[in-house]
């Protein structure tokens, strides 16, 4: 066992847990997108990023990926943390804005614009969907292809595979796929709905949906679809 | 070749060696590093060799041998033991220089390096200001071996350190001297080398490694090239005592694809290294086991990073890895692995043989030592220069350099490739080491220093370094392969005067988030270009953005071509090279550029004999 | 490239891109003792003998290695020195480095772009140049640098490109 400090409290975690595990263990919230839980650790996506280490040599680093260690000093709300989240919501909704998943982000976080300019992808190269056919369905059939800006996710030589199984599981993992977000009608890339709304979930519960992980609520927008025009869910 | 047994038998070969060499004896040194072979140097060493054998001149010897780093003058050569330099040798000289000089003893004035301040023409090597200003301790062996042969290794003092260290010391002394010497990694990092030898050697596990990382892919620096090509074997020394001080049983040089003759030199040395039984089994009769291969990079800048060139060995796409774990602890395969640039090793037989107590006399407080600086750009001497760590970037500039050539002034000097960052003109005194250039912003880096002047755009550079990282970041971080790429966007959008002062603003925010988050050093360091001309040029950027100007005449959208009217005579010329058809006008008439079709390229001015063709 | 070559060229015939032999495959797989830390050193090997890296060889790969094809593609495009695409007779590589950049190597690369009508990465329709660029050659002192062949020059600029590609493509 290994003692550390998350958020200044003194905290116990096993040796070659990740920070995100003994976070998680904690009940402290750090957002996630590239990370599940039965899936090895990526460290792609930078949005679990907290801050380590104090004065001068504090730096940000990914907690999925970061070993605990003796004396470590974690720190999972700052003003550098809150700064990199944003900007890789942003980044991420510039390149890929139908994901109700970096919608909700967006929101939790209070990204109000995308000042990118948008470019309608429809995958934001978490590798999950990678991860999930070697390791879950062990069949191997897509993996990364291309570096840089023009990485992709595909098969060899973008051909019908012979190995894949049709198991469904790439699409199933996918934060993109699972929950398309058909909220946008704006001329923006940012719904945000919910901000400017009431949460119309406290009048029927006592905890807020949104917030809670998998949301698939949508009482907000299911309130507004009564009022009148058709956003659908 | 029989193989060396033991430290007395290392001795008794160099002995043999030296014996059959004659030390008054005439030879030529000619450089055939790439940078020369590119401008003839294989053709002029043909025609001397022709030339002499046509003159009967037997008993003169040429050498074709490593880069000694006069670049700007090549081809070189000199002519031994007077020690005669001749630059710009062409194969047409080879007959005077075999007639006048060497049968008649006459020094060929045009062939003599004449300094441009004094317009004095200096005969030997060793006066010529570029030399005699730096402190080469390593480039200094590079004209005077063949890589290609080990003995020639030998006859400078080559492997002597070698059988210092097997024949006397134990692992813990050779590292203890490397710690005392103040040896710092010579890749970028500056990591003090001794320590992570005996971090290396302290770790858990049997099986270790030592790594040369020659992946070098800086633009504009070529140091590792010079010193892997032309003296492999200074590298691979350094690689055996090391793995000798570290207890690794297994090496490897990482060799960028783009090397082809370091790949080659390099694999020929490991070659000659093997049949002496300096690699293989119980080196010089000790216990110690040690071989080395030859692993060639596949294009990309990205495996110059540690854990992406570890990657790249075990035969993986070289995506960089977390750290910690460090390779000192986990490397290779999960074993502990030392991994160093081509110039940290190269310094270590140096150490061994001098002693540590010699090399930290040199240097700086915080930087023992020399490094060799690749000097480019808008500079007179191009090439290589090995100084003191310390030693002032002005004096590198101005003293060795020789300064910005035709009337232009120095603007700036960008140290350490895309990862570094500017030192602007104002600042020029500063020492160059580790520490001096980061209270500016920048680093030394690796060592390579691109000199710009005032006709050099600080916004197009930035957008050049943007440019390159975007075709090598490997694509897993979010902030790097989305960040560059937007931060490409938006300083391009600068460069063609279409940016507001918002993008100026968003562009900083999304530079310094890069720079927080990123996982490996091309990421987090790719913002380095952009920010440091921020600091010093920001008046460059808010021009582009608020007149759309570009003072320095680069960005092509804010430039436009012009034929002086008073100053064309109608030739003509430019209108049938111009690739768009965009000037017109009758014969001996002035001549006009359709704006709209212009595109930029500048052949016209290139074309013109009569200097009629403007840009502003 | 040979160190003090002598000025005679090999003659070398332009082999149309033919179909990978298993066997071919299976004698370089063996020279490597079929280890998996070779694979990049095997790609190398069957580029240089194909021109390119064919899909059949890369499958066949696969099936003798035991990895899965995804990972060897992957990897095969990952390293821009691996071309999936057969190369022309003549390879004409542009270097974008620094110190050639601040020369003006973009001026001759534009000039290359309109001689041969083709994009870096791409081959002419004849199959005769594949113009590629690569981000330094180390030559920074001689620079513009193009490399035609394995064949280096310096100080190029756009005037000098028609009378290199004219010579480069005499040569056989």
């Amino acid at each position: 066992m290994v003692n550390l400090k998350i958020n200044d409290m003194d905290v116990m975690a096993e040796e070659g847990q990740t920070v995100l595990e003994a976070c998680q263990f904690y009940g402290i919230d750090v957002p996630t997108l590239c990370y599940n839980e039965g899936l090895s650790p990526y460290g792609g996506c930078r949005l679990c990023v907290v801050e380590i280490g104090e004065g001068r040599s504090a730096k940000l680093v990914t907690s999925c990926t970061y070993p605990v260690s003796e004396g470590l000093v974690v720190r999972t709300r700052t003003r550098r943390v809150d700064r990199a989240r944003r900007m890789v919501i942003e980044l991420l909704l510039a390149r890929c804005h139908t994901s109700k998943t970096l919608q909700d982000l967006a929101s939790q976080y209070g990204v109000e614009k995308v000042r990118f300019s948008l470019k309608n992808d429809d995958c934001i190269l978490c590798g999950l969907c990678v991860r999930m056919c070697k390791e879950q369905m062990m069949a191997d059939a897509i993996g990364f292809v291309d570096r840089g800006k023009d990485m992709k996710i595909t098969t060899p030589y973008n051909a019908k595979s012979d190995v894949c199984r049709r198991c469904g599981g790439c699409m199933y993992i996918c934060p993109v796929c699972s929950a398309r977000c058909q909220g946008p009608d704006t001329k923006d890339a940012l719904c945000n709905g919910c901000l400017n709304m009431q949460p119309t979930c406290l009048e029927s519960y006592d905890d807020a949906q949104c917030f809670m992980s998998e949301g698939n609520c949508g009482t907000c927008v299911r309130e507004k679809a009564k009022e009148g025009g058709n956003k659908g869910v | 070749m029989m193989k060396i047994r033991d430290t007395s038998e290392l001795e008794k070969y160099r002995k043999n060696v030296l014996e059959h060499r004659d030390a008054g004896h005439r030879w030529i040194s000619l450089c055939v590093g790439t940078g020369c072979i590119a401008t003839g140097a294989g053709r002029v060493a043909a025609a001397l060799r022709r030339e002499l054998e046509k003159a009967n001149l037997k008993d003169v010897q040429v050498k074709e041998t490593g880069c000694p780093g006069f670049c700007e003058r090549g081809p070189l050569m000199v002519i031994h033991p007077q020690g005669i330099l001749y630059q710009n040798v062409k194969p047409e000289n080879a007959a005077d220089i075999v007639k006048r000089t060497l049968k008649g003893g006459e020094v060929i004035s045009e062939l003599v390096y004449v300094d441009p301040s004094t317009d004095q023409h200096i005969e030997l090597e060793k006066d010529i200001p570029f030399y005699s200003k730096q402190k080469r301790l390593i480039l200094s062996n590079n004209p005077l071996v063949d890589p290609t042969s080990v003995e020639d290794y030998f006859a400078i003092g080559g492997y002597a350190a070698l059988g210092k260290a097997l024949g006397g010391m134990t692992p813990a002394q050779v590292i203890e001297e490397v710690k005392k010497a103040g040896l710092r990694g010579r890749g970028g990092a500056g990591f003090p080398t001794g320590v992570k030898w005996e971090t290396t050697r302290r770790a858990h596990g049997r099986v270790k490694y030592v790594v040369c990382n020659a992946d070098e892919g800086d633009p504009g620096a070529f140091m590792n090239r010079s010193v892997l090509e032309g003296n492999p074997h200074s590298v691979l020394e350094g690689m055996i005592i090391g793995a000798f001080a570290i207890g690794a049983r297994e090496g490897y040089i990482y060799v960028r694809n783009e090397y082809p003759l370091a790949v080659k030199n390099a694999t020929l040395a490991v070659q000659k290294a093997r049949e002496l039984g300096l690699l293989g089994t119980s080196i010089l009769g000790s216990h110690f086991d040690f071989d080395i291969n030859i692993v060639r990079g596949a294009g990309a800048f990205v495996c110059g990073e540690e854990t992406a060139l570890m990657a790249s060995i075990e035969g993986k796409k070289g995506v960089p890895r977390q750290r910690p774990p460090f390779p000192s602890q986990e490397g290779l395969w999960g074993r502990p692995t030392n991994i160093n640039n081509v110039e940290t090793w190269a310094n270590v037989p140096l150490i061994i043989n001098k002693g540590a107590e010699w090399y930290s006399t040199i240097g700086s407080p915080s930087s023992k030592g020399t490094k060799i600086f690749a000097l480019v750009g808008k500079i007179r001497n191009t090439g290589l220069v090995e100084v003191p760590l310390g030693t002032k970037l002005s004096d590198i500039i101005y003293g060795i350099g020789g300064g910005v050539p035709g009337e232009r002034k120095l603007k700036a000097v960008q140290c350490g490739g895309p990862s570094g960052g500017m030192i602007s003109a104002e600042h020029i005194d500063v020492p160059v080491d580790y520490e001096g250039l980061k209270k500016y912003g920048a680093m030394m880096g690796s060592g390579g220093l691109v000199v710009m002047d005032d006709s050099t755009c600080m916004v197009d550079i930035a957008n050049y370094f943007l440019k390159f990282l975007l075709e090598e970041s490997c694509g897993k971080c979010t902030t790097c392969r989305e960040g560059i790429e937007r931060m490409h966007e938006l300083v391009t959008k600068i460069t063609e005067g279409k940016a507001t002062m918002d993008d100026l603003g968003l562009l900083e925010e999304l530079a310094t988030v890069v720079q927080d988050s990123t996982m490996c050093g091309l990421g987090n360091t790719a913002p380095n270009p952009v920010l440091t001309t921020l600091r010093y040029f920001r008046p460059e950027y808010e021009e582009h953005i608020k007149q759309k100007r570009c003072q320095a005449g680069v960005c092509r959208a804010l430039i436009t071509y012009w034929i002086d009217p008073k100053k064309c005579t109608g030739c003509g010329a430019c209108a049938k090279k111009c690739p768009e058809e965009a000037i017109s006008g009758r014969k001996k008439e002035a001549h006009t550029i359709d704006a709209k079709k212009c595109i930029r390229c500048g052949v016209c001015q290139a074309t013109c004999k009569f200097g009629a063709v403007w840009r502003r | 490239m040979q160190m003090g070559e002598t000025g005679v060229r090999e003659r070398r015939a332009l082999r149309p891109p033919e179909e990978p032999a298993e066997s071919r495959i299976d004698e370089i797989i063996e020279k490597y003792g079929g280890e998996r830390r070779w694979l990049i050193n095997i790609l190398f090997e069957i580029q240089t003998e194909y021109r390119y890296l064919p899909k059949k060889a890369l499958e066949h790969l696969s099936f003798r290695m035991g990895i899965p094809l995804i990972d060897i593609y992957g990897i095969a495009t990952f390293y821009k020195a691996f071309t999936l695409q057969p190369r022309g007779r003549h390879t004409v590589t542009v270097c974008l480095g620094t110190a050639c950049h601040v020369r003006g190597s973009t001026g001759v690369l534009e000039e290359l772009e309109r001689e041969l009508g083709i994009c870096p990465g791409q081959t002419t329709p004849d199959q005769e140049f594949s113009l590629e660029t690569v981000n330094c050659l180390g030559c920074c002192a001689q620079g513009p640098m193009v490399v035609v062949d394995e064949e280096y020059h310096g100080q190029m600029t756009p005037a000098n490109v028609k009378p290199l590609l004219a010579v480069a493509s005499k040569r056989v």
